[in-house]
């Protein structure tokens, strides 16, 4: 119990120390940005980039709303898909033996 | 040659897109197979592409939680998912990443945050490699001990065994993880997915690099159940990750799609790569792995003492990256490939008989 204690009071005190540095290292890598503010370009864009990058410009909101609806759905298609041609090769894909 | 060039709509920048299909391939393997997003992976490799630290971490997140999702269904069919161990940990995970992503936006205000993120990965890295390494190697002593006594080691023996003794903390509370074959105090899992979930929204990964070895050294799950639900973990934080970091403009879906057609690929051949492999060649892999990450950090933070050097050394460290993510997800296909062929010839015997 004591080896343990030993332990978590050396990652709580990693842990301080990370944190109270962190802020002093980012100050010391460069000199401070000024407010931060991404626009995306449209001049060379066209057709559905253009009606993104015009959403991203728009609203930062409705462009995470579409991101995190997509991404989830994309992965389902694609997965459904490889699932297929993996079932087609005929090994068993339900079972496995536990072994460390 | 322009047409294997892509230009991404929000960051604005010119980018191989080839690269980002073999990317995701990569890290497909690498991740279903491992339990992690890849991030770590992912993030230089986007960097090195061309895309600025901001975005490489935003896209990463986005693309790691759909591919998370599709090595998370091959995992749950295999049963190497504990869901309610992960929706435990859930809860722990999305406060500490909340926490992470705040204290890089402080960051980013005071100054370069890119700095800041490469030196947490490579002390965090040092840390997992001799975890990892450490472990192996006890594993071994007490092979060559049991095999002294002419005993074979238990199949389900470990190296170090810190969970046992985490297990003994008894805070109500009390919860039977019974896929994981775990009985502890709830606050274990919890506090252990706040921790990994802070460090994972400072450095902007999934956190599975630090919550996979957390699930086996700490919680003390079998390594396969680990890669399981850390990926059934990934890809609900990492959709999270993805809100937070699009929310504040910081993702390049058009990149996170293009990533995922390789993936899809990539994470299956992960997941099912792992039928064939006991734990500890998963633990040996995954400590190789990160000894990778890490030359390909470190090369990258050496770079501004060396501007004369500068060209050179990113070209080392992207030959590193890649090789790395080459060798090692080529390993993995390798085993897959064997152990089907392997299985199929088993069931061809056993029907000839």
């Amino acid at each position: 119990m004591t080896k343990l204690r030993k332990i978590s009071i050396w990652l709580v005190g990693c842990f301080a120390t990370l944190m109270m540095f962190a802020p002093s290292a980012a100050l010391a890598a460069k000199k401070a940005a000024a407010n931060v503010v991404i626009v995306a370009d449209t001049r060379k864009l066209d057709g559905l980039m253009l009606w993104w990058a015009q959403m991203y410009n728009d609203s930062h909101l409705y462009f995470m709303i579409l991101t995190i609806l997509i991404i989830p759905v994309t992965g389902c298609i694609f997965g459904c898909l490889a699932d297929l041609v993996m079932n087609h090769i005929g090994i068993d894909l339900k079972h496995r033996k536990a072994a460390e | 040659m322009d047409w294997l060039y892509i230009l991404m709509p929000i960051s604005g920048c010119t980018v191989f897109w080839p690269g980002l299909i073999i990317l995701g391939l990569g890290v497909g393997i690498i991740g279903g197979f491992f339990g992690m997003g890849g991030a770590w992976m992912v993030t230089p490799g986007l960097n090195i592409l061309g895309f600025p630290m901001a975005f490489a971490i935003g896209t990463d997140v986005a693309h790691m939680a759909g591919k998370s999702l599709i090595s998370t269904m091959r995992h749950g069919r295999f049963g190497n998912v504990d869901y309610k161990l992960g929706l435990t940990m859930l809860v722990g995970t999305v406060v500490g990443v909340e926490i992470g992503a705040q204290i890089v936006m402080q960051l980013e205000r005071l100054g370069s945050v890119d700095q800041v993120v490469r030196w947490l990965y490579v002390v965090l890295l040092i840390l997992l490699a001799w975890m990892v390494f450490h472990d192996i190697g006890v594993r071994r002593k007490k092979e060559r001990e049991a095999a002294a006594r002419g005993e074979a080691l238990g199949e389900q023996e470990t190296g170090i065994d810190w969970a046992t003794r985490l297990h003994a903390i008894k805070i109500p509370p009390m919860v039977h993880f019974h896929q994981a074959g775990i009985y502890c105090s709830a606050w274990l899992p919890i506090l252990v997915s706040f921790l990994t979930g802070v460090l994972a929204g400072i450095l902007g990964i999934g956190g599975g690099l630090i919550r996979m070895p957390a699930l086996v050294y700490l919680v003390g799950c079998p390594t396969h159940i680990a890669v399981g639900t850390d990926l059934f973990e990934v890809a609900i934080s990492g959709l999270y990750g993805a809100a937070t970091y699009t929310l504040k403009g910081r993702t390049e879906l058009v990149a996170a799609l293009v990533m995922l057609v390789g993936a899809a690929v990539g994470a299956q051949i992960g997941a099912v790569a792992t039928k064939y492999i006991k734990g500890y060649g998963i633990r040996f892999a995954f400590g190789l792995a990160v000894l990778g990450c890490l030359c390909s950090v470190v090369l990258k933070l050496i770079q501004p003492y060396f501007p004369s050097h500068a060209s050179f050394i990113n070209g080392v460290a992207t030959v590193v990256v890649l090789g790395f993510v080459t060798g090692i997800s080529a390993y993995i296909a390798l085993k897959m490939i064997n152990g089907a062929r392997e299985e199929l010839a088993e069931k061809r015997r056993a029907a000839g008989n």
